[in-house]
């Protein structure tokens, strides 16, 4: 659906825009939200899985005689206990790392779960269970598990395009790319390689996996848990349980964040075994631990750089070789960094090459612009580099090659209308800019680009006898997109918008939505409530044409109400929703409007992001001074959420900077599960984050919206190194930043 | 392993409850009370999203056993508002827009009503502090505080 | 489990000595129920001595201040006269964990958890403080310092715990203060810490001192040359220097997640001298 022309950012929103307060803010004010662990059922039991405490293991046999001896234990599963079913590769890859087959492939791999009647009867469950495992070599850091002779992972699972006497490990190859790399370097008046590295982050959400599930003998099953995508829970789980998609309904609960993190399952299936064995309902709640041990985090990274450019700060050609390592199984998010890495430039002379690999540490699972905030990293560290060097004003560097309509970007598309421009040239003028620095400060700016997404989505919107609206969609409410959605359709009707409320369906209620992921929901959940609007609205002419008997085409809708229009309309007083909704009985029955639509045009978003730090020389330990986010919303439906997500990423992007990491032992087995050492910034460590919202309207959405909550992870990696390499007079190229590399580094000189 | 009886006050009201003896006071709360708003994100006293108060005094109830309660005062995110009416810090989250996913919320109102109590006219950084135990990942706290500081500024001319 | 809650020491003391099992004590209960969560405790029995109102009281006692075991760290920074006196242990106390955790946490708790991490332990090794040690054969006092032995193991005998911790009376133009180094500003365990005391004379000279290192060692250690680099300075630059050097020299650090040997050497020096400037300026020595 293209951007209305009558829209085209100069349309006079009534409620777009406007800050209203959200219609889940009251529950969550007050502890009546439900989340995941909130919801229970009459007979339910505990679930809980035991994890390998190994890192590489051969499971050669498991003895759960005494633990389903124990009373009070009503089921144990193993992995032989879920239906020999035929799976595509990627979701035998979710099974099998839901509970372990033939391998514990990392620490905290699950290997058997039970179900008991309390947690405590469950705990001592799980310590009867008898695991013989014969212990493998493991391999932990990307650059080893690359290497032809580390442990292997997996046989038979590398892609065609892996050259031959690649590590086994090494499953699969990307290029992206145009020009002739080799021929930019040499026009270029400096040119500049460095090696990055980054550490495995986990997304942090507060709230852990939990779920509950409940097995009919019928072969119906219900589902309640806490997950970024309803139908993407459905249609794994059937898979794997070998039901229908008809058969498993799923309620998602409301969720307590995501970040990428819950666009997967981890106990979902194994709760649909423990209560089709037991009977009964099966309830199960992750521990932090668990979390940290099991779920999400993103890939760790390695990423060498070359980088061309002429004295007066043209990029002459730049190339990146990426090698991320997602966990145990293939699917690092290296593709979505090869491709985004130069996405912020218009270069002639453009190469990446991504290698996907395999480690032993868990599977890792999308985490906000999955991949992209590691390739930004070293792109805008190489260019912030570069720049100081040939003594370049950074801003300047990045206008001069900044991309902009018309742009063949380097993974291939041609950019429509895009805000990055906006935002460099918004930042320059910003007083942040120029502000003076104090002693041990240093400032840093970098750019970061995300794709973001649509796809498929339904919508369905309700006119209620009493003339107000339910607007039901099929996304989780990850941020406040109920508000958003209210709005747009409050927007559309005409109506006031406290007279729509906004449910979230389950699976069996609306057709397929894909999961909250790519930004997508304000952009592709917005088009599709805008679309079951006008659906409406059409009815509700068609109705009040009927009453008034003149002809459809005779009637508008505008500021709420059904007009004539057009000179053989005749007089009629306007009807309003109200009006029409109160008659619908006779005039041909309920109304309502629906929209089912694999959505495209997205619209790509940008980021400038600036921030000051300052730096202890005595003891490395960095202080965020001063953070500004600059970033292109298309249109910003609701502008606190939209600086919420700018912030949120952009402290997000500051934990991964000088903070967080997967530590592991040389037992390849994970230091530090919990929040105590997995470090997440917290108040204190802050100050405000400002934000400068732009808007550069999508032309592929009718109100110019553009995906947000992705884009401000991108840049602050960068941000915040160029900035601390600033204050301490040494350039860092490997994350995290923490106080002893810090020091290292001024003390290495 | 035997119950255990206890009798505590919970947002003013008189509570009766039996419990494990190694069971803590948060699951007490949300597995036998049913008062589900004061959630788990941790289980070790990192997350603060258990956060009550007992007797006046800010922890977090998963570091507390249910048994310790007897005869003290609990409060809980539950008992914050007066029947509609939101307390001042609650409405201000919500006009702030102080909340994305809402997980931490329970804790950090809780939290920051302790703090008003403590403090009633708190610097930026003393709120920060304070709230260091509480962490949010979705809003980098920038929110939160404005919400804390504008809350305080209304309770501060109301009184 | 089973739980007690006495109401005398006596009966604590009873109870513990004749518990069959494992037997914790349950203060503040920040540490052992972390443990209970984490599955590295399972005790018979959990002693929770809170009932016990002699041990929840902070009071004077010849010139000094006596800290009853069940104590939070928040109730110590809100007696006025024991912050004028200590400032640095109280500072320590509220370094521990967060709001919610000051609310619970006790000195007597850090000390027998025998972390040489522990932050209010530097500061009260510093301190000269005396636990209070009740058991069968009765009462004895003895150096903070001598209670914990080695990561999580303390002294104590069977049927033995702390019943307070005693900070001496303060001399007049003393000082005291404890500094750690964390890689956030709130929440982290100690990569170093570092406590110091001194007392200057009339002309701003140091006559006596005790620094004291935590998380660069099995336990918490005293470093005596450090002290004796202040005592007889002004606690100038070349005595900084020197407080520095000897700090770093008697750290013995390993490396681990929360930091490198090489830099915990390096930091105990670098917080040693910010400590001792913090507390000369509170003993009133001249910047």
């Amino acid at each position: 659906m293209a951007l209305d022309a009558k829209m085209d950012g100069k349309l006079d929103f009534k409620v777009v825009g406007t800050r209203v307060n959200r219609p889940d803010g009251v529950d969550k004010v007050t502890g009546r939200a439900r989340f995941g662990a909130d919801m229970t059922a009459p007979g339910m039991l505990v679930g809980k899985v035991l994890r390998s405490p190994h890192a590489h293991a051969r499971i050669k046999t498991i003895d759960a005689s005494a633990a389903e001896a124990l009373e009070g234990v009503h089921a144990v599963v193993t992995r032989a206990d879920f239906p020999e079913v035929e799976l595509d590769e990627a979701t035998w890859d979710v099974l099998d790392n839901c509970m372990a087959g033939e391998k514990a492939l990392y620490d905290g791999h699950a290997v058997a779960a039970v179900a008991a009647s309390s947690e405590n009867v469950a705990k001592k469950a799980l310590k009867l269970i008898k695991v013989e495992y014969e212990t493998l070599p493991h391999v932990i850091d990307v650059d080893d598990a690359m290497k032809a002779d580390a442990p292997v992972l997996h046989d038979g699972r590398q892609v065609e395009n892996v050259p031959e006497g690649m590590g086994a490990n090494v499953v699969a190859r990307y290029e992206f790319g145009h020009g002739d790399v080799e021929a930019g370097l040499k026009q270029a008046g400096k040119v500049l390689e460095r090696t990055y590295k980054t550490e495995a982050t986990h997304q942090g959400y507060i709230e852990p996996h939990a779920c509950l599930a409940q097995v009919g003998t019928d072969g119906q099953a219900d589902l309640w848990c806490c997950t970024q995508g309803q139908y993407m829970v459905r249609d794994t789980c059937a898979a794997i349980m070998g039901l229908s998609q008809s058969r498993l309904k799923v309620t998602a609960s409301e969720i307590g964040g995501g970040f990428g993190g819950k666009t997967t399952v981890f106990i979902e299936p194994v709760a649909l075994a423990l209560s089709k064995k037991s009977g009964r309902p099966v309830k199960m709640v992750m521990s932090r631990s668990e979390v940290l041990r099991a779920t999400g985090p993103t890939a760790s990274s390695s990423i060498d750089v070359r980088l061309g450019m002429t004295e007066d700060g043209q990029i002459t050609a730049g190339f990146a070789e990426l090698r991320y390592q997602g966990g145990a199984y293939p699917g690092s998010p290296v593709e979505f960094g090869s491709m985004s890495a130069f996405a912020p430039y218009d270069l002639e002379n453009v190469k990446t090459v991504g290698w996907d690999i395999v480690a032993n540490r868990p599977k890792q699972a999308a985490y906000r612009a999955p991949g992209a905030p590691m390739a930004a990293f070293a792109v805008e560290s190489a260019i912030d580099e570069l720049a100081k060097e040939l003594g370049l004003d950074p801003l300047e560097v990045r206008l001069k090659n900044a991309a902009r309509e018309g742009t063949k970007a380097a993974y291939g598309v041609t950019y429509p209308a895009i805000g990055l421009e906006a935002t460099l040239r918004t930042a320059k003028d910003h007083p942040h800019w120029t502000a003076p620095l104090g002693e041990n400060q240093g400032r840093g700016v970098a750019c970061g680009f995300w794709f973001n997404f649509g796809g498929n989505t339904c919508v369905t919107l309700n006119i209620t006898p009493d003339g107000t609206v339910n607007v039901i969609e099929g996304n989780p409410d990850i941020g406040g997109s109920r508000a958003s959605m209210s709005m747009m359709a409050a927007e559309e009707l005409g109506v006031p918008y406290e007279r729509v409320r906004t449910v979230i369906a389950d699976t069996a209620s609306l057709g397929l939505n894909d999961v909250t992921d790519g930004s997508r929901v304000t952009f592709a959940v917005g088009l599709a409530t805008i679309e079951a609007a006008r659906a409406a609205k059409r009815e509700m002419c068609k109705r009040a044409a009927m009453v008034w008997g003149i002809d459809e085409e005779a009637v508008v809708w505008e500021d709420g109400a059904a007009r004539p229009s057009g000179p053989n309309a005749g007089k009629h007083d306007p009807m309003t929703l109200a009006d029409i909704a109160a008659i619908a009985s006779n005039t041909g029955g309920p109304i309502a409007g629906h929209s089912e639509v694999n959505a495209e045009g997205a619209g790509v978003s940008f980021a400038t992001h600036m921030v000051d730090t300052e730096v202890d020389p005595e003891s490395g330990a960095v202080k965020i001074v001063r953070y500004t986010v600059f970033q292109d919303a298309g249109k910003a439906v609701h502008p606190d959420y939209v600086e919420g997500q700018f912030q949120g990423g952009a402290v997000q992007g500051i934990g991964w900077a000088l903070n967080e990491a997967y530590i592991y032992g040389e037992d390849g087995v994970l230091q530090n599960p919990g929040f105590l050492d997995y470090r997440v910034p917290v108040a204190s460590d802050l100050p405000m984050i400002d934000t400068v919202i732009l808007e550069i309207p999508n032309p592929g959405h009718p109100y110019g919206v553009r995906g947000v909550g992705e884009t401000s992870i991108v840049p602050p990696l960068a941000a915040v190194a160029n900035s601390v390499s600033a204050a301490a007079g040494v350039r860092m190229t490997s994350l995290p930043m923490s106080p002893p590399k810090v020091l290292k580094a001024i003390q290495n000189g | 392993m035997s119950m255990i009886h206890v009798t505590t006050t919970i947002n003013g009201v008189s509570q009766e409850y039996l419990c494990e003896p190694d069971e803590t006071l948060l699951d007490v709360l949300r597995d036998r009370l049913g008062m589900t708003g004061s959630k788990e994100g941790c289980g070790t006293g990192d997350c603060g999203a258990c956060s009550v108060t007992v007797d006046d005094r800010l922890v977090c109830s998963c570091l507390m056993l249910g048994a310790e309660a007897e005869g003290r005062k609990v409060e809980t995110i539950e008992g914050m508002a007066e029947g509609e009416t939101l307390h001042p810090l609650q409405r201000k989250f919500i006009e702030h827009a102080a909340l994305q996913c809402g997980i931490c919320t329970p804790g950090i109102l809780v939290a920051a009503k302790s703090l008003l109590e403590h403090n009633p006219n708190p610097t930026e950084e003393e709120a920060r502090y304070w709230l260091a135990g509480n962490l949010c990942r979705c809003t980098g706290y920038d929110k939160i505080i404005r919400a804390v500081m504008a809350a305080a500024e209304e309770m501060r001319e109301a009184s | 489990m089973n739980y007690q809650a006495p109401t005398s020491l006596d009966a604590a003391v009873d109870i513990l000595a004749g518990a069959k099992g494992d037997c914790r004590i349950l203060a503040g209960g920040t540490d052992l129920l972390v443990r209970m969560h984490s599955d590295m405790a399972d005790p018979d029995t959990v002693l929770d001595i809170k009932r016990i109102d002699s041990l929840r009281t902070i009071s004077q006692e010849d010139g000094g201040w006596r800290i009853g075991a069940a104590v939070s760290a928040a109730e110590m920074g809100e007696n006025e006269g024991l912050v004028a006196d200590w400032p640095g242990v109280v500072e320590a106390a509220n370094l521990i964990g967060s709001t919610q955790i000051q609310g619970r946490c006790t000195i007597a708790g850090n000390l027998c958890n025998a972390s040489p991490a522990a932050d209010s332990v530097p500061a009260l090794v510093a301190a000269e403080a005396m636990a209070r040690i009740a058991g069968p054969d009765g009462i004895r006092d003895v150096p903070v310092g001598e209670v914990p032995v080695s990561p999580g193991k303390t002294s104590l005998k069977p049927g033995e715990l702390v019943a307070s911790i005693f900070l001496p009376a303060r001399p007049e133009r003393s000082g005291d203060a404890y500094l750690r180094f964390i890689p956030r500003t709130e929440m982290d365990i100690a990569v170093v810490g570092c406590g110091v005391s001194l007392t200057l004379d009339a002309s701003g000279n140091c006559v006596a001192a005790r620094v004291a290192l935590g998380a660069v060692a099995p336990t918490v250690i005293e470093v005596p040359e450090a002290a004796e680099a202040l005592v007889g300075t002004s606690v100038d630059e070349d005595a900084l220097a020197a407080l520095a050097a000897a700090c770093s020299e008697a750290a013995k650090p390993i490396d681990d997640k929360r930091g490198t040997a090489e830099y915990r050497v390096h930091m105990a020096g670098v917080l040693a001298r910010r400590a001792a400037v913090i507390a000369k300026k509170r003993a009133g020595g001249a910047a």
